[in-house]
């Protein structure tokens, strides 16, 4: 090969973005077209840094927006080749547009998200909202809890994207700041074993096949277009799951490392039970174990895989919890939030007599604190004691001035 | 689990400090975390940055914290902000300054009663590195007050994670290192 390889510690001491750079050299990405932005910007910087060190053999496309960024990596995998690249937040918002392009396009294009709060007012912290306004692109979502995940589930991505029975663009999610600028041990794989993992690309329908002329970015009016958003669907629902447990599988072959699309902590006896999402998760699962202790049968289900939506997972997990928090750090802007609503769908039809309240929390990277979700898992058990949710259905955690609630 | 806030201003190398301190931990089995709050922090901006420690995996990732240790690295600090908030009974304090103990504490009626510790960073760094960049002379200070490892392999430890500065610059750091660690009360 005509790049160099880099020695790597077993544990190194990374954040969640130097550890997504670090996995985009290691799966040898063709073309990164990027348009930087906080706090996402050093995956993209760390790209061009090994690119021009001849750690990685591609190209890096400055763009003059995240719109032209996400578009010419469009353009690029469309003519075969391996892509990633990287945005948070106002930058994602101005991809989305083209993001649905992508994956209607059937493009596996691996985008790492850096969550971050949504203006207006401005604010570069790490909370949901860009994460949530990407759920009905047709995208794959994988959600990182710490840099190791954002780590691992890049060469996942790559695996389960480029699949010729998938075909569909994933993001790789990580919190703004709380993953992407927090350095922890990161277990890594050599250079030789990771791209051994992802394997060679091996474009499909690609445009510089001259033999075998293609068209991409069609129009198709009321005759094909409801066919071609069927089928995607069709195979977001039926096919994307299944394939994510496979690569799952032969991740922890590799590595050790197991991962899980619905991820369940101290769930088999809860009575208790808090779903989450990102580095929260975390948190959620100490503060569980201190309320055991206490006495407090508490459990945490964080969601590995945010699209497609584990809709079967959830409701099994769930199925003898008797009181359960939707945590969502999203602001639902005159709705309850995302997870009270898919987690109430799941439950819904099922026998199960689960009290479920919604929670919004950590807008604009507010701290959630361990006292915070011990004041929570009590008040879970509180409805369990009462049989009955004894709070409104909807409440905000951490947020200054009168206690705000709702329904 | 030992808990670290260090107190800075921007560009003076809290987060890199924090980051190196993790690094080194790393390396004997133990782990870290290291983080910062930064928002749109300009140059010269007061800041903090933290680090946790434990034998087992770190799961907590609240930014709220009662710190073991607090590290100040910039002198005005300790006017400007309160460097004792959170403070618990066994917090101790690392603080730079080219004052005494006695007349910081006078200064600072907050540190009276806690245990303060005294090393003067920034002429440190400005006299050995040549600029007044005060991380690495601190983490040498914390080597003296923390016992934590043995200077001289803190030290080769540091050597390896500066290792892409030139190699006048890791000198120097060591020698700051090492006058730190003496000369911290």
């Amino acid at each position: 090969m005509a790049f160099d390889k880099m020695e790597l510690n077993d544990i190194e001491v990374w954040d969640g973005n130097f550890a997504a750079a670090q996995a985009l050299r290691q799966c040898q990405i063709d073309v990164v077209a990027a348009y930087p932005i906080t706090p996402s910007t050093p995956i993209v910087e760390g790209y061009a840094k090994f690119l021009s060190d001849n750690y990685i053999e591609g190209e890096f496309v400055m763009v003059e927006s995240e719109h032209a960024a996400m578009s010419g990596c469009i353009g690029a995998a469309a003519a075969g080749g391996r892509v990633a690249t990287a945005t948070s937040s106002q930058g994602f918002a101005l991809m989305v547009e083209t993001l649905y392009q992508a994956s209607g396009m059937r493009l596996p294009i691996v985008l790492n998200v850096v969550n971050r709060a949504l203006a207006s007012p401005l604010n570069v912290n790490g909370d949901h909202s860009d994460m949530y306004l990407g759920r009905d692109s047709g995208w794959i979502q994988f959600d990182s809890y710490c840099p190791q995940n954002a780590y691992d589930l890049n060469f996942i991505a790559f695996r389960v994207s480029e699949d010729h029975d998938i075909r569909l663009p994933a993001m790789v999610h990580q919190d703004g700041f709380m993953t992407s600028h927090t350095a922890q041990g990161v277990t890594t794989l050599t250079d030789d074993a990771a791209y051994n993992f992802v394997g060679d690309y091996k474009p499909m329908n690609d445009m510089l096949d001259f033999e075998h002329p293609v068209t991409h970015g069609v129009q198709t009016e009321e005759d094909w277009h409801f066919e071609h958003k069927a089928r995607q669907h069709n195979d977001l629902m039926t096919k994307v799951l299944p394939k994510i447990q496979e690569v799952f599988d032969d991740f922890e072959k590799l590595s050790g490392r197991k991962y899980n699309i619905v991820e369940e902590y101290e769930t088999k006896d809860a009575d208790v039970c808090v779903v989450c999402l990102g580095s929260s998760v975390e948190t959620a699962r100490e503060v569980a174990g201190e309320m055991r202790e206490k006495g407090i049968k508490a459990g945490v289900i964080g969601i590995r895989v945010i699209r497609p939506f584990p809709f079967e997972q959830i409701r099994d997990a769930l199925k003898d919890i008797k009181a359960i928090a939707a945590l969502d750090r999203s602001s639902p802007n005159g709705a309850p939030g995302m997870l009270f609503n898919e987690i109430a769908g799941s439950l819904f039809n099922t026998d199960t007599k689960a009290l479920l309240s919604g929670y919004v929390y950590g807008l604009g990277g507010r701290d959630l604190t361990k006292a915070h979700l011990v004041d929570l898992f009590t008040e879970l058990q509180a409805n369990v004691d009462a049989g009955k949710v004894t709070t409104p259905l909807q409440q905000f955690i951490g947020v200054r001035g009168p206690k705000l609630s709702y329904l | 689990m030992l808990e670290i806030r260090w107190h800075s201003r921007a560009g003076q190398g809290a987060v890199t400090g924090a980051k190196g301190l993790a690094d080194v931990i790393s390396t004997t089995g133990k782990h870290v975390q290291a983080f910062a709050f930064y928002g749109s922090a300009k140059r010269g901006a007061a800041m903090t940055a933290y680090n946790r420690v434990d034998d087992k995996m770190i799961m907590n990732h609240e930014k709220y914290m009662k710190p073991d240790f607090v590290f100040v690295i910039d002198p005005a600090l300790v006017f400007t902000t309160d460097v004792t908030i959170n403070h618990k009974d066994s917090t101790k304090y690392i603080i730079t300054t080219h004052l005494s103990k006695e007349e910081l504490i006078k200064a600072q009626p907050r540190l009276e009663g806690k245990e303060v510790y005294t090393v003067d960073c920034i002429t440190i760094a400005n006299e050995t590195i040549g600029r007044p960049i005060p991380n690495t002379p601190m983490l040498g200070a914390f080597m003296k007050v923390s016992k934590m490892y043995d200077i001289e392999f803190f030290k080769d430890s540091m050597k390896r994670i500066l290792a892409k500065l030139p190699q006048k610059i890791v000198d120097a750091n060591m020698v700051a290192i090492q006058r730190a660690f003496d000369e911290v009360k």
